[in-house]
């Protein structure tokens, strides 16, 4: 490409990078701010003045949320439902999505707008609570998984990510025996790494994530997820500040509550430079129609 | 297609019409033949007839008196009553107001930004720079609505929030963000945009790759500048998306982010920041009038439903692929 090195041109690449910058800046430093405090002493946050970095370090506040347990049993309840419920969609999204592909497989134009209805209508939040209910699931953690196994989107996107796979090299292992369930898991799936990692990051971002469903089905306090039980202690927390029942929140305030934010955040942070660099293509996938 | 099953026949080759002629003997073939398939679909087709059918056929609540120990099919109608008691309602105003406007703040201020982002980094030369802030802006599309809202409480609060304390070092004065419901609808809008804007930019940018390099050196040798270039190549390659785009956000106009509302909603602010998917919530499970909140409910997918068909109508009529 040829480069204009005129005034003009420099003076606009040089504002456009300070801007992207600004932006790059403004998305981090309140991650970079939290983690800071997180690790403060509590007594230097309570005097002010610490702005980005701490002024004296401190562990206290994840010493005090690993001598509960309530942090301790919700980030079990997390990991749980993020591994298990991550599984239970690659598999159930899987195991639609291949027949769907097929263009032999009869009833597969029924069941594709039978699912691509449920995107443009759906019964909504009171009757769905009450199908959970009856089967049972309100208070298990089953709830926060087995609902939500399938997006319809996710299975549109991957049913088309299948149909690309040449169809020779199923028909070859048919010749061999194979079943179309050995084809599948030997096969296809193997071919599908990138699209199953960036389904199975973008499913387990939203079992990390997830926190309404919780509420609406989950009263058992040791059941919570972290996001619940983050949103107790610093939302809830800060909006009844003033009252002396969260005297105790008070006390180590700001310290604590950063530190939990830290823990329901920092898993997708781990993953997320793992996983980058497939799913901005994934992304793309998703946007060529359905 | 060419397919070569192991048993010769090739069935999957014939016509739906072809297939039905050659009789029951066939398809008992053809089903024997894929029986893994069905079986392998059947889970799936499970999960949404339970967990999505089931309770389509289950807003008939919104006709009845819902009973829950008597369930759907036991419960005794009501008629219209629930519409006619929600729409004779004042909240309905208040509700309708502060959907609306939500969606349409969230037009005017958020979606146009993801494209200017976009604009911005084609523009960026070094590669490695350009990779550096996308990573930057990415993340909080992953973190939860919980520790958005947890991040700006912290920062926001009066009660020692860096900003507040800037502000006060600045000004003297301190702002409630937090308390006041004139700033409800800026903060959710600003929240959207800093969680989401920087994810938004992935659908431009790969539009933004497809344009023809050659253009861009035809306008230089005719001496168009940056920013002839950018609204004569960049601005019309990026149109179709951009309409697209534009016509969805029309087809979820009513979805303000029901999570996002939900835990910003306080008491004070209720009268700004209540929508019907938290008015639903509020009425439905903590109040437990079932049959009303299924009702409001039902209102609202119904809403949504013409709104998606009406907008991905319009996108025909612009000449524009459309979705569905």
């Amino acid at each position: 490409m040829i480069q204009d090195r005129t005034f003009g041109n420099r003076l606009f690449d040089t504002v456009n990078a300070a801007v992207l910058i600004l932006v790059a800046l403004c998305t981090v430093l309140p991650f970079v701010y939290v983690l800071a405090v997180s690790f403060t002493d509590p007594h230097e946050v309570a005097k002010g003045g610490m702005i980005l970095f701490p002024t004296k370090f401190s562990l206290a506040a994840y010493e005090y949320i690993f001598s509960t347990d309530t942090l301790v049993k919700s980030l079990g309840v997390s990991i749980y439902v993020t591994v298990v419920g991550t599984f239970i969609n690659l598999l159930f999204t899987s195991l639609l999505a291949y027949p769907l592909a097929k263009p032999h497989f009869r009833g597969r134009q029924v069941i594709l707008l039978g699912v691509l209805f449920t995107m443009l209508f759906s019964g909504g939040m009171i009757p769905s609570y009450f199908v959970v209910k009856e089967l049972g699931m309100t208070n298990t953690l089953w709830s926060l998984m087995i609902p939500s196994a399938i997006s319809a989107f996710n299975l549109i996107v991957l049913r088309n990510f299948f149909q690309q796979i040449p169809d020779g090299l199923e028909d070859s292992a048919k010749i061999d025996g194979c079943s179309d369930l050995d084809i599948l898991f030997r096969i296809v799936l193997p071919l599908s790494l990138p699209a199953m990692a960036t389904f199975g990051l973008f499913y387990a971002v939203a079992h990390w994530n997830t926190f309404f469903s919780a509420i609406l089905y989950i009263n058992d306090h040791n059941k919570w997820p972290v996001q619940v039980l983050l949103r107790e202690i610093v939302i809830l927390a800060q909006s009844r500040i003033g009252e002396t029942s969260f005297e105790e929140s008070l006390i180590q305030p700001l310290t604590i509550r950063m530190a939990v934010i830290v823990f329901a955040t920092v898993p997708i942070l781990l993953v997320y430079p793992f996983l980058q660099k497939h799913f901005a293509k994934g992304v793309l996938l998703g946007s060529v129609k359905g | 297609m060419e397919t070569d099953y192991a048993d010769g026949k090739a069935a999957g080759n014939k016509t739906p019409a072809a297939a039905g002629r050659a009789g029951l003997g066939a398809l008992a073939r053809e089903l024997l033949r894929d029986r893994w398939l069905y079986l392998m679909a059947l889970p799936g087709v499970l999960y949404f007839i339970v967990f999505k059918y089931v309770p389509m056929y289950g807003l008939v609540m919104a006709f009845q008196d819902y009973k829950p120990h008597l369930g759907f099919l036991d419960s005794p109608w009501a008629g219209l009553k629930h519409f006619r008691r929600f729409f004779g309602e004042p909240a309905f105003w208040t509700l309708f107001n502060n959907t609306v406007l939500l969606a349409v703040y969230n037009l005017i201020f958020f979606f146009p930004l993801p494209i200017v982002l976009a604009l911005m980094l084609n523009e960026v030369r070094q590669e490695r720079f350009k990779r550096w802030v996308q990573t930057m802006v990415y993340i909080p599309h992953f973190v939860s609505w919980v520790v958005v809202v947890g991040i700006f409480y912290m920062l926001l609060t009066t009660e020692g929030g860096v900003i507040n304390e800037l502000i006060f070092a600045l000004t003297g004065e301190k702002i409630a963000f937090l308390l006041e419901p004139g700033w409800f609808r800026t903060m959710i809008v600003s929240q959207s945009i800093w969680k989401e804007v920087g994810w938004g930019t992935i659908i431009f940018l790969a539009a933004l790759a497809g344009v023809d390099m050659q253009l861009y050196e035809a306008a230089r040798m005719d001496g168009a500048n940056r920013w002839r270039q950018l609204w004569h190549i960049t601005l019309p390659a990026i149109r179709s998306t951009i309409v697209i785009l534009l016509i969805l956000r029309l087809g979820s106009f009513l979805d303000s982010g029901f999570e996002h509302i939900f835990l910003m909603l306080t008491p004070t602010n209720r009268d700004v920041g209540e929508v019907f998917d938290t008015y639903v919530y509020m009425k439905g499970l903590t109040q437990a009038q079932y049959s009303y909140s299924a009702a409001v409910g039902l209102f609202k997918s119904a809403v949504g439903l013409i709104l998606v068909l009406g907008a991905n109508w319009l996108a025909k009529r612009f000449g524009e692929e459309g979705v569905y």
